[in-house]
């Protein structure tokens, strides 16, 4: 296929979006300020263009994708068990998480159903992993504000969860250890205990940074009052997770959507905030690791016995038809749109993930604040650019 | 003529001056490593539980000598766009006030650059040449997180230069002299209501001055909290960023360095200096002695200052402003006033 010029120069210029950024920052009016993709603050490869007025923002671009992986496309060309390999990559932090709606789309449409015993400890494995994601956003929420210490005290405590989940699964990072019909293996022996003593760890570390972080003035000073994003508008662009629930919004897919997952049998509590700015984002997330705790404490008191394993057959062929199957990830909404036409590997997969959306009302919540504040709000917004670019 | 006995050596005029040359050359130094050391690598590490550098040496202690050594062998980069001639002289700029800063010290009876009668004046008055460096290398850079960082640099210690004047006002209105020497005599001849046992270090009586000081010191420092200006999740060290190689270290030094002598100021103004008590002034033990006593003081206040480095976040730029003209400023004030009732009072 030949193109024309009018068409080749569409598609260089559609190419070249960054470099006009590029040419942008030479405009007269204000200075423009470039950060990343190299940016200490962005943990990633995010790239932000700001234009200021001294030190004040008067607007700011964010440009993703220099990330991107193609895991969507990369889904199609893999069977389905591969594919769980593929999404533990997306949010790196909290990897067991990614696995966990895909298999559950996946599960629907060959209407299978986890045995119980699978499903309790999904869920609590689920949750391990919001703790192992959270409570390091917590130590990384200090150290962009530039308090050093809690960063390290977040990568200590955040050890203990990943050692309980390497020992389930063999894998501190990506466990790939989801399976359609259940798990790969059952609880190792002992665990049970050691994840109880972790939790009273991890309580202990909470408290520790409600203290150390949270009671700080310089802190609250920081970040109250700043980014405030009301209900309305944080449903208008679509935030998900603590993000949305630090607005006042009551909305948590794990106990109004939940899917596949035990969480309807367990007492447990959403927690919201009404003030929806950048401490109230933060504050939501630390009780929310609270919460998770007690959530694997009661998984670890009430797991039934029994197969880990459905049947299924040893190669598995998903039978034509679509699923959507989103839970509430730590970093909010992770959805999955799986079309099948009974192949061995999806047809197509669309990944529906929470950062990408939580980063969009980026430059709405950008405009006007000072430069320290983009820091601020960057973190608070609490992404992870895997998650965003996929 | 000056001339200092040594083990009952007399020693010439030029002697003299060559061993003072040599005692500011190690003044500046010894702080900023030990600072680096036992604060930058080991405490801060074991506040972080890790153990910080550990290969180097017994405990890393020769990690400093390696750290020097990479940065002797890294390119010295220089920005396409950077104006040369001032990107190379800016860090000299920042490390020449600190040497300066050292050369009105006294760490003995003898041990001194110079006794001027205004010490502490000329002190405080050189600790702000650095910031002309800071502007410099900050423009210079030809990069906008330079820029941003110098301005913002240039805005915080201009504002924290005055709480510090302030504090130490207090100092001398109560020792009745600018002389460093006669800031520390005074300490150790002074007396608490009538006990003169341990004399009357500043820190007692000024302890208010004491603190509005150490925050300023912090903030001159740009330590955090108030590291706004070298934020490296801002403005990803501010006017460092473009530095690299030498010129990085010299920078580094002189950061540490300042560190070291702005302790060694607090140490002379607040806890009597190079003196010990019921020792006498005139001793000549107190010349090998002093030095150790002040370094053991500049210790303890450093603690404090990368204590405080540790354990906060940063301040905003405008939080940071308001800290100090609208509570630091005024606290000092007061204190001044205070110090004039009672010393008049008294």
């Amino acid at each position: 296929m030949t193109l024309t010029d009018a068409q080749q120069l569409g598609y260089i210029n559609a190419q070249a979006a960054d470099g006009r950024v590029n040419v942008e920052l030479e405009t007269d009016d204000g200075m423009v300020l470039n950060m990343g993709p190299q940016h200490p603050a962005t943990h990633g490869t995010l790239r932000l263009v700001a234009r200021l007025d001294g030190e004040q923002v008067t607007s700011a671009d964010v440009m993703c994708g220099y990330m991107h992986r193609g895991y969507e496309k990369l889904c199609e060309v893999r069977s389905y068990p591969q594919v769980t390999t593929l999404v533990n990559r997306i949010d790196w932090l909290g990897s067991f998480a990614n696995e966990v709606p895909f298999i559950l789309a996946a599960e629907q449409l060959m209407e299978v159903e986890a045995p119980p015993r699978a499903q309790w400890i999904r869920t609590l494995l689920f949750e391990l992993s919001r703790i192992a994601n959270v409570s390091l956003f917590i130590g990384d929420l200090a150290l962009q504000l530039g308090a050093q210490t809690p960063a390290f005290y977040a990568f200590r405590d955040r050890e203990f969860v990943l050692n309980q989940i390497e020992s389930v699964t063999g894998g501190r990072f990506h466990p790939n250890f989801d399976r359609i019909g259940g798990l790969k293996d059952d609880l190792p022996k002992g665990w049970i205990a050691e994840t109880k003593a972790a939790m009273v760890r991890l309580r202990a570390f909470c408290d520790e940074m409600e203290g150390l972080v949270y009671g700080n003035e310089i802190f609250q000073s920081r970040t109250r009052g700043v980014g405030v994003i009301p209900a309305a508008i944080a449903q208008s662009y679509g935030l998900s997770g603590a993000n949305l629930r630090g607005s006042g919004v009551d909305w948590d897919l794990r106990r109004d959507a939940n899917v596949g997952l035990v969480y309807d049998q367990l007492d447990w509590k959403v927690w919201t905030h009404p003030d929806g700015d950048s401490y109230s984002r933060c504050w939501v997330r630390l009780q929310e690791v609270r919460e998770a705790t007690k959530i694997v404490d009661q998984i670890c008191d009430g797991l039934p016995s029994g197969a880990i394993m459905a049947k299924v057959p040893r190669i598995i062929k998903v039978p034509a038809g679509e699923a959507y199957i989103a839970t509430e990830n730590p970093l909010g909404q992770m959805g999955y749109y799986v079309v099948s036409k009974g192949d061995t590997g999806p047809f197509r997969v669309k990944i529906r993930s929470a950062s990408f959306n939580n980063i969009s009302i980026a430059p709405w919540l950008l405009r006007g604040v000072y430069v320290p504040d983009i820091i601020t709000i960057l973190a608070s917004l609490y992404f992870i650019l895997g998650d965003i670019d996929r | 003529m000056i001339s200092l006995s040594v083990l009952g050596v007399e020693l010439a005029y030029w002697q003299v001056t060559s061993l003072r040359v040599l005692g500011v050359l190690l003044a500046v130094v010894l702080p900023a490593g030990a600072f680096v050391y036992l604060f930058l690598f080991k405490m801060m590490s074991f506040m972080q539980s890790r153990l910080g550098p550990m290969e180097a040496g017994p405990f890393g202690s020769m990690q400093l000598l390696a750290e020097v050594g990479k940065f002797l062998q890294k390119e010295d980069i220089v920005p396409e766009r950077a104006d040369r001639r001032l990107f190379f002289i800016a860090p000299y700029i920042v490390l020449a006030s600190t040497f300066l800063l050292f050369s009105v010290m006294p760490f003995g009876p003898d041990v001194y650059f110079t006794n001027l009668d205004t010490g502490i004046f000329l002190a405080l008055g050189l600790s702000s040449v650095s910031v002309i460096g800071i502007l410099i290398a900050g423009w210079a850079s030809a990069n906008k997180y330079s820029l941003i960082g110098g301005i913002r640099a240039a805005g915080q210690l201009i504002a924290y230069e005055l709480p510090m004047v302030l504090a130490v006002v207090g100092v001398v209105i109560q020792a009745g002299t600018l002389n460093l020497q006669g800031i520390v005599a005074a300490q150790h001849q002074g007396e608490i209501f009538g006990f003169s046992g341990i004399g009357n270090p500043f820190l007692l009586t000024q302890f208010v001055a004491f603190g509005v000081f150490l925050v300023a010191t912090q903030a001159e420092l740009t330590q955090t909290p108030f590291d706004m200006p070298v934020a490296e999740s801002e403005i990803v060290t501010g006017y460092m960023t473009e530095y690299s190689g030498l010129r990085f270290l010299l920078f580094f030094i002189g950061e540490f360095a300042t560190a070291g002598a702005f302790a060694a100021l607090a140490a002379t103004l607040f806890l009597g200096g190079w003196a010990l008590p019921f020792v006498s002034l005139d001793d000549n033990a107190m010349n090998f002695i002093g030095p150790l006593v002040l370094f053991a003081k500049i210790l303890m206040v450093g603690f404090l200052i990368f204590w405080a480095r540790f354990t906060f976040p940063r301040f905003r730029e405008d939080q940071l402003q308001a800290f100090a003209w609208k509570y630091l400023i005024p606290i000092a004030l007061i204190n001044i006033l205070v110090t004039m009732i009672l010393k008049v009072a008294f």
